[in-house]
């Protein structure tokens, strides 16, 4: 049995993710910000197998009361085996370029807070010299675009942080699991039209899971949005400017 | 605001432009029900013609959550958005199975509810609504009510059955089946008509299972050969389930490969490979479900669809009837691949659920001209006959068949006034068959 801490487990991968932790009998521990949503997803985990499903509910942009939730997440599955980080929320492009502010929260959300958490998750799996992080991050971070370059640059520091991360923990026998979804079927992006480049939670999540029992480093899911993106990298920045993309 | 999509029922025909709403959770579902003047709820689309179609719809998708699930009694508790799918396989390792399936597990728990869907028990289990304790619905008013058959009972068997018109069902709780196995015992018998086949299902209405695949192309002497499968739970092999899906039709196949020569050969075939009073042991998967093995088997009628015929004509006079309707289809070359014809017990309190005591009979028929023409005569003999047709497959019902048949229906929209629902919740066939 695996003990699981799952960081903004209301998010439809990361649930989708947990119903498979929960099928193999794993011991799940669920921090969200939303208590009704999280209490749903944690009885319906129980029936699903998992041997233990805990909740802490709380607003992960409250970055003073990272230490607290991870210290009681460490009491509710004693110890930790593997962290993920699967919280955010998807910008307004559009209403970004008109606030600071906004521009500002959601780089917090998407990436501060992340960068919080994994400061102080990556001392407590050094000392231990053991254990699994990863981290969604989103392809939207490879290279900035005018549609959604907000969400991307918090998304490309979360990557860039990682891979550091990655580097750093590897002599101390900690994986850091770096995943960048493409487009997938949620909640999240409801209001979008979906078409062929659309893909369901149910299979990124088990795409993952697979990731993080291999203890892979960075992954693209699905998996053909490494050649779009390798592509869209080349494209040289006096073209690039032009294009909409 | 969402965008206008195009959506259909599993036969593909009628199609309609509508705003799709997918709530992440019970609230933004009732806040979303709250909001809008008319909307329809709406979960797999599995019901082949326009009952699930509207303009405003709201897919229970994300609602597909387990509540509760007690292994001792075999008490469950879901949200209406999961499939019966995903509940075997929690439920089937477990040494439990549904009290009744229909012969598909790609449909949501509400909507096997709001269909009150029978399966291969009907004759001895009933309905799914029969096995239902109590469900939770979101009215018209926004509020939510627990309706059951002791609490608010003009609700709970007015919604099964009630095609999602009066409210959206959010969750609700079962009874399931006890099972020692996996596994099904089967046996097959070969009849030589429609006469035969409704003599072996009466010879073995102590069977559990019992239904008949029909040959409805065959004339004459043999008009009505049928190969009856029947089964039992076995009492030893596990409880092992496999769920994943084979094969998938991946475009809509030119819907030519689907002709009477074709069928023809297909149902010869079928007959003769057939081999009478045989036993074996087959999974509940392949038993239950044959074609959830070839995802989205609906494309090889083409693009225009088909339209699924499901009939029931009353006991008295039964075999006679089925004769006179086997006679019409045959006759019209139309008929499909794959009919099926069962046996139903008695009826039940739900308004407007389907199954009355007598023979059920179901096919296909590809979209075209003359098929319309030929379902509107079998539409006419059913009435004539005192039968009905089933709501869920029907895309084509004249109102006056509808009113005709289902004689509750006044009773059905007098509780769907007292609790807010009228106007509130419809669908493109309920205004098609007069409920306002």
């Amino acid at each position: 049995m695996k003990r699981i801490l799952i960081i903004g487990a209301t998010s439809s991968i990361a649930e989708h993710c947990a119903r498979i932790w929960a099928a193999r009998g794993e011991a799940l521990h669920l921090v969200a910000r939303n208590e009704q949503h999280v209490q749903v997803i944690a009885s319906d985990l129980k029936v699903r197998g998992a041997s233990k499903v805990t909740t802490y509910v709380t607003d992960l942009n409250a970055m003073d009361k990272h230490e607290e939730l991870l210290d009681v997440a460490d009491n509710a599955l004693e110890g930790v085996d593997i962290v993920l980080i699967a919280h955010g929320t998807l910008s307004n492009q559009k209403s970004c370029e008109l606030s600071v502010h906004e521009t500002l929260a959601e780089i917090q959300t998407n990436a501060l807070s992340t960068i919080s958490l994994l400061t102080l998750i990556a001392n407590r799996f050094e000392a231990k010299k053991v254990g699994t992080i990863a981290v969604i991050s989103s392809v939207a971070g490879d290279r900035g675009r005018a549609s959604n370059y907000v969400y991307g640059s918090a998304k490309a520091m979360v990557t860039a942080f990682t891979s550091g991360l990655r580097q750093r923990l590897h002599k101390s026998n900690v994986a850091v699991v770096t995943i960048k979804p493409g487009f997938v079927d949620t909640p999240m992006t409801a209001e979008f039209k979906k078409g062929l480049l659309w893909a369901k939670p149910t299979a990124v999540a088990a795409t993952i899971v697979r990731a993080i029992d291999a203890k892979k480093n960075e992954l693209y899911v699905p998996a053909f949005w490494w050649a779009a993106m390798t592509t869209i990298d080349m494209i040289p920045q006096a073209l690039f400017k032009r294009i909409n993309l | 605001m969402t965008n206008l999509t195009k959506i259909y029922g599993w036969g593909r025909y009628s199609q309609q432009d509508a705003y799709l709403h997918t709530p992440a959770s019970c609230a933004s579902l009732e806040f979303i029900a709250k909001q809008q003047n008319s909307v329809l709820a709406r979960g797999m689309g599995r019901s082949y013609g326009d009952s699930a179609n509207a303009l405003n719809v709201l897919q229970t998708t994300y609602l597909n959550h387990f509540i509760e699930f007690d292994k001792a009694t075999g008490k469950l508790t879901a949200e209406a958005g999961i499939t019966l799918r995903e509940i075997l396989e929690i439920i089937v390792p477990r040494g439990w199975f549904l009290p009744v399936t229909p012969g598909t597990s790609y449909v949501t728990l509400g909507g096997a509810i709001a269909s009150d869907v029978h399966g291969k028990n009907h004759h001895s289990a009933g309905t799914f609504g029969q096995h239902v304790e109590s469900l939770s619905i979101v009215l018209g008013t926004g509020e939510v009510v627990t309706a059951s058959p002791q609490s608010h009972a003009d609700l709970f068997h007015a919604t099964c059955g009630g095609m999602g018109l009066t409210g959206i069902i959010i969750n609700a709780t079962i009874q399931l089946l006890p099972i020692r196995s996996s596994l099904i015992s089967q046996k097959t018998i070969k009849a030589d008509c429609i006469e035969a086949a409704c003599e072996a299902f009466e010879s073995n209405s102590d069977a559990t299972y019992s239904v008949a695949w029909i040959d409805c192309l065959s004339r004459g002497k043999s008009l009505g050969r049928s190969v009856i499968m029947l089964g039992e739970h076995a009492e030893q092999g596990g409880l092992e389930i496999d769920t994943r899906q084979k094969v998938s039709v991946p475009f809509s196949t030119p819907s030519v490969l689907l002709n009477s020569l074709t069928m023809k050969a297909f149902n010869t075939t079928y007959w003769h490979k057939s081999k009478h009073n045989v036993s074996q042991t087959v999974g509940l998967m392949p038993y239950f479900y044959p074609l959830d093995t070839v995802g989205e088997w609906n494309r090889l009628y083409g693009k225009k669809g088909f339209l699924q015929f499901q009939c029931v004509v009353p006991k008295l006079d039964g075999v006679a009837n089925m004769r006179k309707l086997l006679t019409e289809i045959s006759n019209s070359g139309y008929g499909s691949f794959l009919a099926v014809l069962k046996q139903f017990g008695t009826g039940n309190e739900n308004l407007l659920s389907f199954p009355i005591e007598g023979y059920t009979l179901a096919l296909d028929f590809k979209a075209s001209e003359p098929a319309f023409k030929s379902v509107r005569r079998l539409e006419d003999m059913v009435v004539e006959m005192g039968g009905r047709l089933y709501l869920t497959k029907d895309a084509v019902m004249q109102e006056s068949s509808f009113k005709a048949t289902y004689p509750n229906w006044e009773k059905f929209e007098a509780i769907r006034v007292q609790y807010g629902a009228l106007g509130k919740f419809s669908s493109t066939q309920s205004k098609r068959l007069g409920l306002a």
